[in-house]
């Protein structure tokens, strides 16, 4: 019952969603914002087509390392001020701050380093999803009830059997959780640097169909991201709802 | 200060004293990284000659403007809506979804509709900080406690002196956290969408001092709005940790 409603109130949203777009359409016109039935249709006539493979392939494969990137280093950071307290006191107000930084500002610097590069928005990616990861993963560190500690000694688990049956499972709901905010921002992070300088991808592909006035082309970008990110998220949040579920 | 604290401001000093001493070394490169007290310098020489004042009080009054609509719109929309708990469970799938979509890809679809102007850099900033308003007034109404409706109805309170005396101040910590967001939220979104684009503001000229390989300028400009959003933020975070304090939440 409560899966079916759930399906409901999401499909109720969308509906709304749909309402306003062909409203907001039917008021500013055809050039500005094309209506949902266009859009679709360029959506279905675009693509097959070789220029939106090119694109979303150069983000995706941009978006993949900056996200492989941000899980390793995030998680490094977290598990290291997680476990050092010390550190963790020391750093975590940092990355709070470095965490409600427009990093945009920074993008030159990244630009000035790793030029014009695949490379630079990796970088930039990663900077956005780094910090929520890191520190999810140290809060969960953190949080752990310290009678597990205790009865792992008393069961004389070794240290191996510890991390792998005590720590890991005790953790992995939060840092799935900051695995799924690092997802969003990294995605984010990508994005914003193709929209500020880039041959390739998506991005660039919404700022190029802007500036050319191909209303439709944009929209139609924005709405495969728009898709390409709440799967993304709703496909996490049901890994993490379980995780949490079986804690 | 604290052990903790001083040991903060040894890390984040040796990090800056490292930067200055690679760069005067040659170790990086001049035309990549600048040496910080040159950044210092620079500022201070942009900031007397006054020649970007107008960036300033514009890109900060529309940072402005967009935490104020956000502020309101998102409370009394969270009051609204917490009052239909029907129309809150419809929503629930949006506002759990809603932070996860690369929000900017609709900036230029705003710059479509309402032209290039500051309209859409100030949409961006109410769209980025208004849904953590109301999740934040959500969560604040939530948690007032049942106890203190009851008082209320021992006392005799109207509907008005009950919200003003007991609701407002029982939810106001979680509404401080909305504020909170609001403003560091409101603050990305404007800057990241004058980078993007805009006629002009903060975030325009440094991307076009980095256009014009104006390493100085661009520098400084990026430190001024890193110490601004820092010192907002430190501000913001000390009063919420005072009033924590004051409710015997956390030891100050």
């Amino acid at each position: 019952m409560i899966v079916i409603k759930r399906a409901t109130d999401t499909l109720i949203v969308f509906a709304v969603m749909l309402l306003v777009w062909q409203a907001l359409h039917q008021f500013v016109g055809d050039t500005a914002l094309p209506g949902p039935v266009p859009t679709l249709q360029y959506l279905v006539r675009f693509l097959p087509t070789a220029r939106f493979a090119e694109n979303a392939w150069a983000t995706l494969v941009s978006f993949f390392y900056a996200l492989i990137l941000s899980y390793a280093v995030g998680l490094s950071i977290g598990i290291w001020m997680g476990v050092h307290r010390l550190s963790g006191a020391v750093g975590e107000p940092i990355l709070i701050s470095l965490y409600t930084l427009p990093k945009i500002t920074l993008y030159p610097v990244v630009l000035l380093i790793f030029g014009l590069s695949t490379s630079g928005r990796v970088a930039f990616g990663a900077m956005h999803g780094v910090l929520p990861v890191a520190l999810l993963t140290m809060n969960a560190i953190r949080n752990i009830p310290l009678v597990y500690l205790k009865s792992a000694r008393t069961l004389r688990l070794s240290k191996g059997q510890t991390i792998l049956t005590v720590l890991l499972p005790a953790t992995i709901p939060e840092v799935i959780s900051g695995f799924r905010i690092g997802f969003a921002l990294t995605l984010l992070g990508v994005l914003l640097a193709e929209m500020f300088a880039a041959k390739h991808g998506l991005g660039f592909l919404i700022i190029n169909a802007m500036q050319l006035l191909q209303a439709e082309e944009m929209v139609t970008v924005a709405l495969v991201l728009f898709v390409f990110a709440i799967a993304a998220n709703a496909l996490l949040l049901v890994i993490e709802h379980r995780l949490h579920r079986r804690v | 200060m604290s052990r903790v604290g001083w040991i903060r401001l040894a890390v984040i000093g040796t990090a800056i004293g490292l930067l200055e001493i690679s760069c005067r070394l040659g170790l990086i490169d001049h035309r990549v990284v600048i040496p910080p007290s040159e950044m210092v310098d620079a500022l201070l020489q942009l900031l007397i000659s006054g020649q970007v004042n107008d960036q300033i009080a514009r890109t900060f009054g529309i940072v402005t403007a967009a935490v104020l609509i956000s502020v309101v719109l998102g409370f009394a929309l969270g009051v609204v809506i917490h009052a239909l708990p029907r129309l809150r469970e419809t929503l629930d799938p949006f506002f759990a979804t809603y932070y996860a979509v690369p929000i900017f890809i609709f900036y230029p679809v705003m710059i479509a509709i309402f032209g290039l102007s500051a309209i859409p850099i100030l949409l961006m900033g109410v769209a980025t900080a208004l849904v953590a308003m109301i999740i934040a007034t959500l969560n604040g109404l939530d948690r007032i406690p049942r106890i203190l409706t009851k008082v209320a109805r021992m006392h005799q309170m109207g509907r008005l002196s009950t919200t003003l005396r007991l609701k407002l101040p029982a939810a106001a910590p979680h509404l401080f956290t909305g504020v909170k967001l609001v403003v560091s939220y409101s603050f990305i979104a404007v800057i990241a969408s004058e980078f993007i684009l805009a006629p002009a503001g903060l975030g325009r000229i440094i991307s076009d001092a980095y256009s014009d390989f104006d390493n100085r300028r661009m520098y400084a400009l990026m430190l001024l709005l890193i110490v601004v959003a820092t010192l907002v933020n430190m501000t913001l975070h000390t009063l919420d940790q005072r009033w924590a304090a004051r409710r015997g939440l956390v030891k100050s």
